[in-house]
């Protein structure tokens, strides 16, 4: 897929991200760099820290140490007595969430809205821009996610995949530099699973940088452009597609993907 | 039953209503403000401000109306220093000292009604926002309110009706409401069942038309928990 390009700013740099909850570390240092048309899954067992890490990268949750830039500028943190990591800067966290578009396993579509109003929130809310422009750029958005005739249902009133679709629709109004999927297809019904992942699967053919943690083999092997398995909070291996899936090093990874 | 009576009874009642309702109104929509502080200090996570909440709504939710309509109107003149302090003017009216302590008891009681819609929104929902950039206010403008207000509009009815009962007690402190002027009128006439049935009625009217108030608004502001439209025919054989 796409080559490296070490020589730009990355779209995410992430350095010895280490977190815990209470007493459990659940990233134990990690390193990561995303650059600008990467499609990177993650993959991993349950509590091997996968979503946790994304979670840092848009300060959901607030790393214990390391350091994370977005197009180069890093994101200020400081740390108490007790080791937490805590924001300096709201301002500048959800400036730099404003470019990351969010989509997250349980949809998490505001219920009061419909859809056409959960696409347009943000942008006119938060980036204030006009809102003639966020709507005609919402319909399109509908239309390019497939579900242009759903504009003014409300989230209760679609499928899963369908909310799913809405939600990419929602973070792509924002016109991110980075799109973070944190599980989209694991709270979808089977047969529901194909319409969200061809969404996915046509971002990255548009060459959008994308961090995806995922369960999906066959979007892992055919779509990205790397593969990071994590296990223990700790990246064990990652590689291109055709390297992890034909002859990984690690015993662990082969255990996994033939699971 | 003497007619005549029963309708001159209601036309002198009626005049009392728009004081009844004002005393309703404002105490509500003030002790709204500050039940909303209260579940806020509740809910910031600060002990000294989930004491102090706490401790507020313990006291007001567990003493009698009464005793502290007493305590306002009668307890607070006793000190010089309320009699000589800039809001002697307001508490020496025992309009505003019934307003008061409507306010305060209703308060203690919203509170509990507004944290409990405050919980009850998603923390997905409240996370997405913050994931696209919302600051905590407009978080909490957007999304966190308006969901909240949904949750909590059956439980708020049935406050708002007992506030307009409760009202009824301000009668005691020398205001004609529609209690105080039905007393009134029983001092005069001695025919307490009659006009005491037509203030019932009256109180029962007002409560009645204030819970459709409730239902239409939260109906009007819950499509997203009714069935959508076009789902309704898909058993019919309807299918686009």
């Amino acid at each position: 897929m796409t080559a490296m390009t070490p020589n730009t700013t990355p779209a995410i740099e992430v350095r010895g991200l280490r977190k815990s909850f209470g007493p459990v570390e659940v990233l134990k240092g990690i390193d990561l760099t995303a650059h600008e048309g990467e499609v990177i899954s993650i993959l991993g067992s349950s509590g091997s820290g996968k979503s946790t890490m994304l979670r840092c990268i848009n300060m959901l949750e607030t790393p214990d140490a390391g350091d994370i830039s977005v197009a180069g500028e890093k994101i200020s943190l400081k740390r108490d007595a007790r080791g937490h990591g805590h924001i300096v800067d709201r301002r500048q966290v959800e400036r730099i969430r404003s470019e990351l578009g969010m989509v997250f396993q349980s949809f998490n579509l505001w219920s009061h809205k419909t859809v056409i109003e959960n696409i347009i929130e943000a942008p006119i809310h938060v980036q204030k821009r006009p809102k003639a422009d966020v709507i005609a750029e919402a319909e399109a958005l509908l239309e390019k996610v497939g579900i242009a005739d759903k504009r003014n249902h409300y989230p209760s009133h679609l499928s899963g995949g369908q909310q799913q679709r809405a939600a990419i629709a929602r973070a792509l109004a924002m016109r991110p530099k980075v799109m973070l999927f944190d599980e989209p297809t694991s709270a979808l019904d089977p047969e529901l699973v194909g319409e969200v992942l061809r969404v996915m699967r046509s971002l990255a053919d548009e060459g959008r940088t994308m961090l995806v943690v995922t369960h999906e083999m066959g979007f892992a092997r055919d779509v990205s452009s790397r593969v990071i398995f994590l296990h223990q909070g700790a990246i064990e291996e990652q590689g291109s597609p055709e390297e992890m899936f034909t002859h990984a090093q690690s015993e662990r990874f082969r255990k996994f993907i033939n699971a | 039953m003497d007619f005549l009576f029963l309708y001159e009874t209601f036309v002198t009642l009626i005049s009392a209503i728009p004081t009844t309702l004002q005393l309703a109104a404002t105490s509500v929509a003030l002790g709204t403000v500050l039940a909303l502080g209260l579940a806020l200090c509740r809910l910031s996570g600060i002990a000294p401000l989930d004491w102090f909440a706490r401790a507020y709504i313990f006291i007001f939710r567990g003493t009698p109306l009464l005793v502290q309509i007493f305590l306002i109107y009668y307890g607070l003149s006793q000190f010089r220093g309320v009699r000589r302090s800039m809001f002697w003017f307001i508490l020496r009216d025992p309009y505003w000292c019934a307003i008061i302590a409507l306010m305060l008891c209703t308060a203690a009681y919203s509170a509990e009604i507004i944290r409990g819609g405050l919980l009850s929104v998603p923390h997905g929902q409240v996370e997405a926002g913050r994931a696209c950039g919302m600051s905590r206010f407009l978080v909490f403008r957007r999304i966190v309110m308006p969901l909240a207000i949904r949750q909590s509009l059956p439980a708020y009815s049935n406050e708002i009706i007992s506030m307009v009962k409760a009202t009824s007690l301000a009668s005691i402190i020398t205001i004609m409401e529609v209690t105080g002027v039905a007393a009134k009128l029983i001092s005069e006439t001695y025919r307490a069942i009659e006009v005491f049935i037509v203030a019932g009625a009256i109180y029962l009217a007002i409560n009645f038309l204030l819970t459709r108030i409730v239902v239409l608004t939260e109906y009007r502001l819950s499509p997203h928990l009714r069935q959508a439209p076009s789902l309704q025919p898909v058993a019919a054989g309807e299918m686009k």
